[in-house]
């Protein structure tokens, strides 16, 4: 498909970002397209919250794409620090040129200083690379799992947009990357980090959505299993399990159903493949005693 | 679309947005059924459509400040962001009003029902008055006394000697008249719980440890690129997070109001490393009410956020509820409750194991321990003692001493 490269500030609506996502099988509702497009008109970070699989990293990856933008992705845990998330010196190298410099007999400190704190011994990081790319789609993803300190690092270059290494300067972005932030909400995120995003509680999709998705991903997927595929999905989200399906496990499963070649949902072949749609001892035994797929008991 | 409890107003607002019953502090359970039709838009009668731009600031700030009053954080840098944002949209469409404003004021999934409410409230049509949340009448043992009546400081009714203090330390509350408990709580209040630390991964200077490349260098120049004298760093300390579970039902009620206060002196100690649950029959992240300053306020700022005083336990359920919040990877994780299970035991007994191996400690507290001749009879308890690796009393100042003793001090 040939098109010109698309920037963000040709997107005109919601409802013509809410096409492009959908040109890359990205059925985004209402909502949705309507914080993606002020996060990109407002160049304001994306606070994306909502229970695993409801399709929050997956809006990242579909945003790069729409505006052919490499994913850069930084994915947080306990105890992510500056030298894993913004940049290091290579060390090693450093030493091997001093110990060069020290053979050649060079000891002008100045000279040697300026020498082995240069752009080429710096390791960019997720952020400082998502600084120097451009355009860039930078995912930061469950940023709760990062510990409160790396919080205060993230604020700065998300205000900023710029990354001070003390031996260099400042490296700044000529434009910044449109970011997104996502969190599964295990711990709250501090307040000063939420004001300079938009923030968006997301769903998971509604039953006709859903459906949607699973035809628009599987073609070969017909409309009945797609509404029965949908129709349990949902229904398993009410019943309180400790891991309900996401979009993610609903693809899996209706993909799981193909290939064993059903055409239509029955207790059956829902016990033959309920793994792919649910990853937890406790919830196979809960659908199971309740007979939920009709037919036998458990 | 269903109806929804909590949808935003009828009126361009998108059927996604109602909230289901699975968002965290959304109250309502959504109903889907196969091939609902979405709700038609239909403005809603206060819309600022055609209104001059003054007009529409001067609306949409009267509606920052009715969300204010409903507890919704949506204070002056954020309305201006949602005027931003509104500026990118169109104002006259009341869809893209709800969803700028949604995204600019409201700071957690916790405010979106009260915000949708308001929404209805604001531009519904329907007078926007103050909208505070109804009031919780709450009948409790005991009365909790925020100060002297006509006066701050005047000295208590009870002379604190030490003595005083003393006899009041290892009373039960239970047993306490009201002068007592409530200077039985302001001692709490000034109680200060020193954390366990863990080990971080961040790194300081030290003496031994691994080789620090970066300060290397940096003596390597110091020393006119003489490689000599290779640095080293060694990982920090942090403190380790601990997660209360307040049960708020009929049975712990005499002890609940000082087990809360307890809470707050936890959560004031490390705000940044302390997350508290009340469990009753429906768990309810009560932290940010705890984080007030004032004891007197986090309290009526708890009563108004618990849904659930004095229902029956379903602890099992909720610990599973909790477990799937994934809030207890690596913390203690302490639990007041007197273990009087009203569902299931065995399910509580799973919930403990599960809990067991994802926590760093579990730490259980139990008013009842304190009296004399206390055997776990109930079959909660029973089933969930093997999993806990500290049974303490709570029902005293000394026993919360105890506590505090077992979450301070030391590396975890």
């Amino acid at each position: 498909m040939v098109r010109r490269t698309i920037d963000a500030s040709d997107v005109e609506s919601p409802a013509r970002l809410a096409e492009l996502l959908g040109e890359h099988s990205y059925l985004a509702d209402e909502g949705l397209a309507t914080v993606a497009f002020l996060a990109l008109r407002m160049g304001r970070p994306l606070l994306l919250e909502g229970e695993a699989g409801v399709g929050k990293t997956e809006l990242a990856r579909t945003l790069a794409a729409v505006l052919e933008a490499p994913l850069i992705r930084l994915q947080c845990y306990e105890g992510l620090d500056a030298s894993q998330a913004l940049y290091d010196w290579d060390f090693a190298r450093q030493l091997l040129h001093l110990k060069a410099a020290e053979a050649a007999g060079i000891t002008d400190a100045a000279r040697l200083e300026g020498e082995v704190y240069d752009r080429r011994f710096l390791i960019a990081r997720p952020l400082l690379k998502a600084i120097e790319t451009q355009p860039a789609v930078l995912l930061i993803d469950e940023v709760d799992r990062a510990d409160v300190e790396f919080e205060a690092i993230l604020l700065e270059v998300l205000s900023d947009f710029a990354v001070s290494v003390p031996e260099l300067g400042t490296i700044r972005a000529a434009r910044p990357p449109v970011v997104v932030l996502t969190s599964n909400r295990t711990r709250e995120v501090h307040d000063a980090l939420k004001r300079r995003c938009l923030y968006h509680w997301l769903e998971h999709p509604s039953f006709e959505r859903e459906v949607a998705i699973l035809r628009r991903r599987l073609p070969e997927c017909s409309r009945i299993l797609a509404e029965q595929v949908a129709g349990a999905a949902g229904r398993l989200r009410e019943a309180d399990l400790i891991k309900p399906p996401g979009v993610a496990e609903t693809l899996d499963w209706t993909e799981a159903l193909l290939a064993l070649g059903a055409r239509e949902l029955n207790p059956d072949v829902a016990a033959a493949t309920l793994g792919a749609l649910l990853k937890h001892r406790e919830d196979h035994e809960t659908v199971a005693g309740n007979g939920f797929f009709g037919g036998r008991r458990g | 679309m269903a109806a929804a409890a909590d949808g935003p107003p009828d009126g361009g607002v998108p059927d996604e947005a109602s909230r289901t019953g699975r968002a965290p502090g959304g109250e309502s359970r959504r109903e889907r059924a196969p091939g609902e039709a979405s709700r038609r838009a239909r403005a809603p009668d206060r819309v600022p459509s055609g209104a001059g731009p003054g007009d529409l600031v001067a609306v949409m700030t009267g509606f920052a400040r009715t969300l204010r009053a409903a507890g919704v954080p949506a204070d002056h840098e954020r309305t201006q962001s949602m005027l931003r944002a509104l500026a990118h949209l169109d104002a006259s469409r009341p869809g893209d009003v709800y969803w700028a404003g949604r995204f600019t004021l409201c700071a957690s999934a916790d405010d979106l029902p009260r915000y949708d409410r308001v929404f209805r409230a604001y531009f519904g049509g329907l007078r926007a008055g103050r909208t505070t949340p109804p009031a919780i009448t709450v009948t409790r043992h005991t009365t909790v006394l925020s100060g002297a009546p006509g006066g701050g400081d005047e000295a208590p009714a009870l002379a604190a000697t030490a003595s005083a203090v003393e006899v009041l330390r290892t009373r039960d509350v239970a047993a306490m008249t009201a002068p007592e408990l409530a200077e039985a709580h302001r001692l709490l209040a000034l109680m200060r719980v020193g954390r366990r630390q863990r080990r971080s991964r961040r790194f300081r200077a030290a003496r031994r440890g691994r080789l620090d490349g970066r300060a290397t260098i940096r003596e390597t120049l110091r020393r006119g690129g003489e490689t000599a004298g290779l640095r080293y760093r060694a990982h920090r300390t942090r403190p380790r997070r601990v997660v209360l579970l307040v049960d708020v039902s009929g049975s712990m009620s005499p002890y609940a109001d000082t087990l809360l206060r307890l809470a707050h002196a936890l959560v004031r100690s490390e705000p940044r490393a302390t997350e508290v649950f009340s469990a009753g029959t429906r768990l309810t992240r009560i932290t940010a009410e705890l984080r007030h300053r004032d004891p007197s306020t986090a309290m009526s700022a708890v009563f108004r956020a618990i849904p659930d005083w004095s229902g029956g336990t379903r602890l099992g359920e909720e610990l599973r509820r909790f477990l799937a919040r994934g809030d207890a990877g690596g913390a203690i994780v302490v639990i007041a409750s007197d273990g009087w299970e009203r569902g299931d035991a065995s399910l509580l007994g799973a919930q403990m194991a599960r809990l067991s191996r994802t926590a760093h400690r579990v730490i259980w507290v139990n008013p009842h321990k304190g009296q004399q001749g206390y055997q776990p009879l109930t079959a909660g308890m029973r089933a969930a003692l093997p999993y806990v690796d500290d049974f303490v009393a709570g029902h005293s100042l000394a026993a919360f001493e105890e506590l505090a003793g077992l979450l301070g001090g030391g590396n975890a």
